[in-house]
């Protein structure tokens, strides 16, 4: 043995440290993959040997590796082995290592348990907070489970040090093992007003990030917050609270009121930035967001903070030099912008100063606020602007970026701040110009929209588009340019649509039939053959009422010269369009040398406009009854069948019969309904422009045609004409929607009740219809259906039948009292002040569930005598709930704790009021003289439901259980050991049988609900401890053979060890 | 609550990184390479916040080191940015004028100093003074645990 560890020693002597290996591969640069792989086997080597110095150097060098991205997984073992070395030292390098390595799916993690348990009880604090930096790495479900109770037990641990740590990981055990959050709240808001600022801002931390994530629950937390905004200096922890309180706010608006003064204080005094941007943005958040999707009022509303006071903020931060500042005043702004477009806009020359910005991503956010500020007046000067930062503007992706946006900003909402096309049309054009744009295709695609849905623009629309095509060879001067000659798409379609409108047709003709044409990508060559065809046929036209025939002639001719290119093409589409028309106008010449007038007839070919259709339309045509698109048209053929007949009956027989009767079927008066619906729907939806009667006898010819939704664009209601500012027609179709919803939402009213906030109800007032009202997405819905309406009043005795017929069947389900009021009482509520508890409105029944679920009996550490019992009153049902007073029937043992000067018999006033679906938590205590027995106290809960006035009363029990009076307090083996051995401890035992689960579990169990802690765990035995609040120890030896636990315990009391030897016992029967 | 936090040099050499949220290796490295591609792309000049998938980055670049954080949309930047300067300024206060070499050859220490700073991604002690108290007592346990072991004495010679 000796020799093994001098062994050891000298091989120690020789290995690679951390900085040799460090400095090794920093000297072999050029092959470090090689170096490493033999480090890597020395590493394996040294793992192999007992001495845990030179395991713990391995994996001190193993972590290293990965972090340059190395796989150590397989060394997990040797990591826990080090994990678990008693020297400190060692202990340090195996927790770094496994929180670098490990995660949820590394096996391992099971074999920790003990370990860290072990470590969390050690009185060595720097044990402990090792343990804990690392577990808060790699906490599994299983873990979190297990360790819990022991966490749970250190927050309330004498150092700081590892208070505030365990606070922290609480967190994260909640994350994993949710169900640890109830029994640990009391616990963890208590740390709220630690000594300790440490451990306070920790619990802060910790709540802050738990009510973001649900923040009903910690509602009943303000006051608590509120004292600590208006009392703390420490801004690490001001920007939570501040941050909590965003979260808190929408669902309690009145909390607003009262924060107005503190955060006006802050934003005016404090000379952090970093807090004063958390005030200006929590005061702007958007509700509309989640949780609560029916409140689309901002903050600032709640708060009544004037607007321009964070705007005049945001502008100094902008101002500022510092580009950070500059940056996230800019975010914020866009936030507020959202909501308060007025306010922002005055501020349009800082922004666009701010495109000036050497800094890309602050003139990407500055760009992103524009967007938001353009309106009618400005839009012209905006995008001026912006056109000029266009032409300075270095690096392609900005350039591409600045003119997106500005087609973007000119296209929103269906070109609602356009006043003027021509201008908009002339700006496109000057995008054209952009040299290496990508966007060639969106800059089409808006000329091709503007000119088909403007129709008063085309002629401007057309005559530009000539001049481009004319120059096309600027467009495509170079491959760079390859993107922006997209546009020449838009122009040919629009030159050769709307022809009519050419001045000189003759020219643009020529300049589409030029050789270079064949460069371009296929797509637009197949439109500039068809589109010369168009030409062709107006030119025709006009040269024909000439008596010089010569011209239109020689206009054949030039066609006949330059198709053939077209012909050649390697494009199909192309070529198949080119060789149609190259016979047509060969045709056409033929015919004009036997001087046969053709004008006409050629234009015949492209007479009727072509209409936008949207590029949904092809779902929008029903399905005709009795076709089932999924069936077969013809049976699949049988194996057997033989080749040849197939094609037949294809082709000849079978689809000509299935397809045209079917169409047939679909009856008048169907056909008629679903014209209403879809005229309906098109009249509300701004893309499709109301059909003229006229146009659509064309379709009507030829059966179920008509229902495709094609868009005409002869139209009564035109997109935009210059002058007519356009956005009149949406607010009429916007009218009109609005219409339709509200009598949609009468009909509704009957079965839903409308939210009744009395403080916000003012506000909506105040406009003819609030947002929330119209808008579909806003829709208020903290109602459920199940709710009855409530909002007028002469409904109310009808409902009230309805309500308590409900209740009726509630009461049998759940054995739950409760109660229903209708929600007068606006006044009152509106007064009252936010100075107390906050009272919610809304009101709704209440539930007391009187299970043990529902309330937590835990003994006060200081004071033998009292417990503290917490009571988590939960109102499941829809009245409000106010004035409820708990009162318990005393016992000789045990008394509530009532305030001086009142009477035994008097009860206590819970202090908050009860909304629906909402629960809170009160705390009672009690005195209790002798707690070595069980007890159940009566109790009763009296309440007045809202405008009722009526009291009711509810009867309970509290159950004193024994349990109630342990504390878990950790206790080391040794000071166990003698405790036992003391032999002042009186003996019990307990046999548990068929019990089936996992003994980690059943310790789980025991020390979550009987407040143990383990003190030692050897295979599938364990000690555990507990003390009283009256200091009786109570220690267990739990075993587990089989199926049979057997629990040897030992307590200074026996008739309290028996009596939680059976509360263990029904425990386990419960499961 | 942050996600994690990244050290690395100008030459794209990762230093130093901590995750604190469950994320698969696999994941963590394409991240990582990501970020840094990202980062050490933009100039001097700019501002230290970028937009990232889901999350907000946020960087500060000391010498030829660059610490790069990543947070949650609510949370708050500015303070991120305190919180990188304050880990530096508890790694220069520990290692006495800190340098990337520090950093790189005792790369535990500064693992320890960071436990020590942030937890689970949250700030665990907002006091410079008691976060190196801390580090310095744990320093001081590691010590007594390593004096006793000279060589000579685990051979049994002393």
């Amino acid at each position: 043995m000796a020799l093994k560890i001098v062994k050891g020693s000298i091989d120690r002597m020789f290995d690679k440290n951390l900085q040799d290996l460090v400095r090794g591969i920093r000297n072999h640069k050029e092959d470090e993959a090689k170096y490493i792989s033999t480090c890597i086997d020395e590493i394996k080597q040294e793992l192999k040997q007992d001495n845990i110095a030179v395991k713990a150097n391995a994996v001190c060098k193993l972590t290293y590796l990965q972090m340059l991205g190395y796989d150590v997984s397989w060394a997990a073992f040797n990591i826990v082995e080090v994990m678990s070395s008693s020297k400190f030292t060692y202990k340090r390098i195996g927790y770094l290592a496994a929180s670098q390595c490990f995660h949820e799916s590394t096996d391992v993690i099971m074999l920790t348990t003990n370990q860290i348990r072990k470590d969390l009880s050690s009185p060595n604090q720097y044990d402990t907070g090792v343990a804990l930096t690392g577990l808060s790495c790699f906490v599994t479900p299983d873990l979190a489970r297990d360790l819990a109770n022991d966490i749970m037990t250190l927050m309330s641990h004498t150092k700081p040090y590892i208070r505030k740590k365990a606070v922290l990981i609480m967190y994260k055990v909640f994350l994993k093992y949710p169900e640890s959050l109830r029994p640990a709240f009391p616990r963890l808001k208590e740390k709220l007003e630690d000594p300790d600022p440490g451990v306070q801002s920790a619990a802060v931390n910790v709540i802050c990030e738990l009510a973001r994530r649900n923040p009903k629950n910690y509602l009943s937390l303000a006051p608590l917050f509120f004292k600590l905004m208006t009392s703390s200096t420490n801004n690490w922890v001001l920007i939570k609270i501040i941050k909590l309180f965003g979260a808190l706010t929408p669902l309690e608006p009145r909390l607003g009121k009262k924060l107005i003064e503190p955060l006006t204080n802050l934003i005016h005094s404090t000379s952090a930035m970093s807090l004063l941007y958390e005030c200006v943005n929590t005061v702007y958040i958007d509700v509309n967001t989640p949780p609560l999707p029916s409140l689309s009022l901002s903050l600032c509303l709640y708060l009544s903070l004037p607007p321009q006071l964070c705007v005049q903020k945001l502008r100094i931060l902008i101002e500022d030099s510092d580009q950070n500042l500059k940056y996230l005043g800019l975010l914020a702004m866009s936030k507020i912008l959202k909501t308060h477009p007025k306010s922002v806009q005055s501020h349009k020359d800082l922004i666009l100063q701010c495109l000036d910005d050497k800094d890309e991503s602050i003139r990407l956010r500055a760009l992103d606020l524009l967007y938001g500020m353009v309106s009618k007046k400005n839009l012209m000067e905006i995008v001026k602007k912006l056109m000029l930062h266009v032409d300075k503007a270095e690096g392609t992706t900005y350039r591409d970026e600045l003119l997106t946006k500005i087609i973007d900003i000119c296209s929103q909402s269906n070109y609602q701040y356009i006043t003027n096309f021509e201008w908009y049309i002339s700006i496109l054009v000057e995008l054209t110009r952009l040299e290496g744009t990508r966007h060639g295709h969106l800059i089409a695609s808006q000329m091709l929209d503007v000119a088909i849905r403007v129709k008063a623009i085309r002629g401007f629309a057309v005559a530009q588009m000539a001049t481009l095509l004319d120059n096309a060879h600027l467009l495509t001067g170079n491959m760079q340019r390859m993107g922006i000659c997209e546009v020449l798409y838009a122009a040919a379609w629009i030159c050769g649509e709307f022809s009519e409108h050419l001045e000189n047709p003759m020219q643009t003709l020529e300049a589409m039939l030029r050789p270079k044409v064949a460069t371009l990508p296929g797509h637009i060559q197949a439109v500039y053959v068809q589109n010369a065809a168009k030409l062709f046929a107006t030119v025709l036209k006009s040269q024909e009422g000439n008596t010089d025939s010569t011209a239109a002639q020689e206009t054949s001719q030039l066609m006949i010269d330059r198709l053939p290119l077209f012909v050649q093409s390697a494009n199909l589409e192309v070529q198949e369009r080119a060789s149609c028309i190259l016979q047509l106008v060969k045709y056409i010449q033929k015919l004009q040398q036997k001087d046969v007038e053709v004008a006409e007839e050629v234009s015949a070919l492209f007479a009727g406009e072509l209409n936008p259709v949207a590029p949904k339309a092809q779902k929008k045509v029903p399905v005709p009854e009795g076709l089932d698109l999924d069936s077969w048209i013809n049976e699949p053929p049988s194996e057997s069948e033989s080749e040849d007949e197939q094609p037949k009956a294809i082709f000849a027989k079978e689809e000509p019969k299935h397809s045209r009767p079917r169409r047939e079927e679909v009856d008048e008066k169907e056909l008629a309904k679903r014209r209403e619906a879809r005229k309906q729907e098109q009249a509300n939806n701004p893309f499709y422009i109301k059909a003229s009667p006229s146009s659509q006898k064309v379709y009507q010819e030829a059966p179920g045609v008509e229902h495709i939704p094609v868009v005409q664009i002869d139209l009564s209601v035109p997109l935009k004409v210059p002058g007519l500012p356009m956005s009149d027609q949406y607010v009429k179709l916007e009218e009109e929607r609005r219409q339709k919803e509200r009598a949609e939402k009468k009909k509704k009213e009957k079965k839903k009740r409308k939210e009744k906030r009395s403080g916000r109800g003012k506000k909506h007032d105040s406009g003819p219809e609030s947002e929330e009202d119209i808008t579909p997405a806003h829709q208020v819905d903290i109602v459920t259906e199940e709710m009855p309406e409530k909002s007028s009043k002469h409904k109310k005795k009808k409902q009230k039948k309805e309500k308590e017929e409900k209740e009726k069947k509630k009461k049998k389900k759940h054995h739950h009292h409760h109660h229903h009021s209708d929600g007068g009482g606006e006044e009152a509520v509106q007064n009252g002040t936010v100075e107390e508890e906050e009272p919610l409105p809304v009101s709704v029944f209440f539930c007391f569930l009187p299970l043990t679920k529902v309330y937590d009996i835990q003994g006060n550490l200081q004071d033998g005598s009292q417990v503290v019992v917490s009571v988590i009153f939960e109102n499941k049902c829809d009245s409000f709930l106010k004035s409820m007073e708990f009162n318990v029937l005393d016992s000789l043992n045990s008394k509530l704790q009532r305030p001086e000067g009142s009477g035994p018999h008097d009860g206590l006033t819970v202090p908050f009021q009860l909304p629906p679906g909402v629960s809170n938590e009160a705390r009672f205590v009690f005195t209790v003289q002798s707690i070595i027995m069980p007890q159940k106290l009566k109790g009763t809960l009296t309440f007045i439901v809202k405008d009722s006035s009526t009291h009711e009363k509810l009867d309970f029990k509290l159950h004193f259980t024994c349990t109630s009076y342990l504390i878990t307090t950790p206790c080391y083996s040794d000071a166990f050991a003698k405790l036992l051995e003391s032999g002042d401890l009186k003996c019990s035992s307990v046999r548990l049988e068929g019990v089936n689960m996992p003994f980690h579990h059943l310790l789980a169990r025991i020390c979550f609900h009987h407040h143990f802690s383990v003190v030692e765990r050897i295979d599938s035995c364990a000690s555990m401890y507990s003390r009283s609040i009256q200091g009786h120890h109570v220690c267990l030896l739990v075993k587990v053979s089989a199926q049979t636990v057997s629990i040897d315990a030992k307590c200074d009391e026996p008739t309290l060890l028996g009596n939680v030897l059976d509360e263990i016992k029904q425990t386990f029967s419960q499961c | 609550m942050m996600h994690f936090m990244l050290l690395f040099s100008r030459q794209g050499k990762l230093r130093l990184q901590k995750w604190y949220t469950a994320t698969a290796e696999r994941d963590k490295k394409k991240m990582v390479r990501e970020l840094m591609q990202i980062v050490l792309a933009r100039k001097p000049k700019m501002c230290s916040f970028l937009e990232w998938r889901d999350l907000k980055i946020v960087y500060k670049r000391y010498a030829s080191l660059y610490f790069c954080c990543a947070i949650e949309e609510q949370d708050n930047e500015l303070i991120t940015l305190e919180v990188i300067h304050r880990f530096v300024e508890l790694l220069d206060k520990y290692f006495g004028s800190v340098c990337e070499l520090d950093i790189i050859f005792n790369f535990e220490k500064a693992y320890f100093i960071l436990d020590e700073f942030l937890m689970g991604g949250e700030i665990q002690d907002t006091s410079k003074k008691s976060v190196l108290k801390a580090i310095e007592q744990a320093d001081l346990l590691q010590e007594e645990d390593e004096s006793p072991r000279s060589v000579l004495e685990e051979m049994g010679l002393a």
